[in-house]
């Protein structure tokens, strides 16, 4: 406030200047490297500058010059919390422009394994939601539950992050023996889990004060705003594209849409807890729906032959060798793909131009369009409702910069 | 079977009209064509805000979200870039991808005032592709380092960037330098001589006279 009121004597003109404050990108709210340009008109954010970037790695870049089976590994480390989801809407982008289609066993276990990386997913944002706001323990009680899945992606992938599994034309190989019945077995304890995080956080007078009516999103600007998946739905648009354009098994399976009402940071909050329990649903249905079966193309142009055959036949040796240095060429053409990651809609834009290797591919990171309207969202909030806003939002940089 | 019957002895309706035919009708777009059961839309890139603004508004597309934006390189063509439009109608439940093309000085119309989600994914072509976006009032750079010169998508970019960082432990601080490759940059011509007319290695005169050879 710069002009000079006239005053009276006696009185003193304090003037109040809005002050700028560098959040991050060190910060521990910050979820990654966010570094927040916040413009404070006292303890009130005026302006909210978002500057991205900071874990910017060229992905996009380095995919034109990886053949197909190589720019697999890049999408774990995007969103490198839901890993799989990511995986899958680039096999599904190659599957469709080569023509091929993944069997169906290798379907049910990508629609297991996506849905138990939308739980990992959850568990992580719900809990580190709470973290931020000052809870300690849910993201503890966490943090024990997540190791359970991770050690389930270990078993089939051989990785707890960065699983490499889903492939173009299936998986990478089968279910150890055994690992369906500790799933089915974990999925029986799991909704006892939810409740106690439940019990610690819905109806919590804390948690229900710094959340409840903080950053609303009404249907019509998380629309505008590009939001989708949990964000969207929170905001009372019931959108899902498991429901709307079924990919994988989702259409052979039975689960409720959470929606929320007030597009707040509790209506997210209780979205993402909602799902947690409809992929627990979803999980049981895939283990009863699992026929023994082949989990990739039978096609040794697209996925490699077993080790046991490379030891006697001289043509799948050759295969296994074409694959891994030329891999295959995929016929020109273009494609928009997504899936519904646990975060929102996460897409593929692949242009293929008959080579080896990817011509473009633009990666639709969900999180980019959301942390955007944190200028809209934080706009006259608290200093301490923008960490609130941040958290349940859901951001994770790997996937935002790329 | 009485429906059928009496439908088999009136007129048969013709059929409505499928997304990429409306589509087709939209003023500015030259061309609908269905790949991979996506409808894709060609526009002059003058008029991607009426196309825009008649996706969103009109009831037939009812576009409400603009779920990306990016930038394509086609180095040997007049215009280089093109601009693709990804949107998608919640209501409706059907995609529409609009593309556009433009060169490296000629400026696209922002759509940000149709979507505002556009700024971001805006200054991001801007920032990987050098597209510029007139009337968007922040083109500013996104992902890249402050101060990054070039615009890193673009075919004729090295992967390797120009410039190198790390930290200078005599001076103290961050520095800049050039890259230095300790080996080559390893890039391999995966075309088959068997499948595409290539030229081998030492077979350029052959190569030639059979080109050549043709009218």
């Amino acid at each position: 406030m710069s002009e000079t009121a006239v005053t009276e004597p006696g009185t003193k003109v304090v003037e109040i200047d809005s002050h700028a404050i560098n959040f991050g990108p060190q910060h521990p709210a910050a979820h990654g490297v966010l570094r927040l340009i916040l413009e404070m008109d006292g303890e009130v954010v005026e302006r909210a500058d978002p500057h991205i970037g900071l874990l910017h790695r060229g992905t996009e870049k380095l995919i034109e010059y990886k053949t197909y089976i190589q720019a697999v590994p890049y999408f774990d480390r995007l969103d490198y919390v839901s890993a799989m989801t990511q995986e899958h809407a680039f096999a599904l982008a190659t599957e469709k422009l080569l023509g091929i289609e993944a069997p169906e066993r290798a379907k049910w276990i990508r629609t297991l394994f996506s849905e138990i990386t939308r739980v990992l997913n959850h568990l992580l944002s719900v809990t580190t939601g709470a973290l931020d706001i000052g809870a300690l323990t849910p993201s503890l009680w966490g943090f024990e539950e997540r190791e359970k899945l991770m050690e389930f992606h270990e078993a089939a992938s051989g990785a707890r992050l960065h699983a490499n599994y889903f492939r173009p034309g299936g998986v990478a190989k089968d279910l150890p023996a055994g690992l369906e019945e500790k799933i089915a077995e974990w999925a029986e304890g799991f909704p006892k889990f939810v409740d106690d995080i439940e019990a610690l956080l819905t109806g919590n007078r804390i948690w229900k004060q710094r959340t409840v009516d903080i950053g609303i999103m009404t249907a019509e600007e998380a629309l505008a705003w590009g939001f989708s998946g949990p964000c969207l739905r929170g905001s009372g648009v019931p959108w899902d594209l498991r429901r709307s354009q079924p990919y994988e098994m989702y259409s052979s399976v039975q689960f409720d849409i959470p929606v929320g009402r007030n597009g707040d940071c509790y209506d997210r909050y209780l979205v993402r807890v909602a799902e947690m329990r409809e992929s627990v649903k979803i999980i049981k249905q895939c283990l009863a729906g699992m026929q023994p079966g082949p989990v990739k193309v039978q096609d040794r142009k697209f996925t490699p032959p077993s080790r046991a055959e490379m030891k006697h036949s001289m043509e799948a040796l050759i295969h296994h060798f074409k694959l891994y240095t030329e891999g295959y060429h995929v016929p020109a053409g273009a494609t928009y793909t997504v899936v519904e990651a646990p975060k929102g809609e996460f897409g593929v834009y692949l242009v293929a131009d008959g080579t080896n290797r990817p011509y473009r591919c633009k990666i639709r990171a969900t999180g980019f369009s959301h942390l955007q309207a944190i200028e809209v969202m934080s706009k006259r909030h608290m200093l301490a409702d923008a960490v609130a806003i941040i958290g349940s939002l859901d951001i994770v940089f790997g996937e935002i910069d790329r | 079977m009485a429906d059928e019957v009496a439908e088999a002895g009136s007129e048969p309706a013709p059929p409505p009209p499928t997304l990429a035919e409306q589509v087709a009708t939209i003023p500015g777009v030259t061309a609908v064509t269905v790949e991979k059961g996506e409808v894709v839309a060609r526009a002059r890139a003058d008029s991607i805000v009426e196309v825009s603004t008649a996706l969103r508004d009109d009831p037939r597309f009812a576009c409400e979200q603009m779920m990306d934006l990016c930038g394509v390189d086609w180095p040997d063509r007049a215009e280089r870039f093109e601009v693709v439009y990804n949107l998608l109608s919640v209501s409706l439940n059907q995609r529409v991808r609009v593309i556009i093309s433009t060169d490296e000085v000629t400026p696209v119309p922002s759509v940000h005032g149709v979507w505002p989600v556009a700024t971001w994914w805006e200054r991001e072509a801007w920032d990987l592709f050098g597209i510029a976006f007139s009337g968007q009032p922040d083109l500013r750079r996104i992902l890249t380092d402050y101060g990054f010169e070039g615009h890193p998508l673009r075919k004729d970019f090295p992967l390797t960037g120009y410039v190198e960082v790390r930290y200078d432990e005599d001076r103290k601080q961050v520095v800049y330098e050039p890259v230095r490759l300790t080996q080559d940059f390893r890039t391999f011509d995966f075309l088959s001589p068997w499948e595409a007319i290539t030229t081998l290695p030492g077979d350029e005169k052959a190569h030639a006279a059979r080109t050549e050879a043709k009218p």
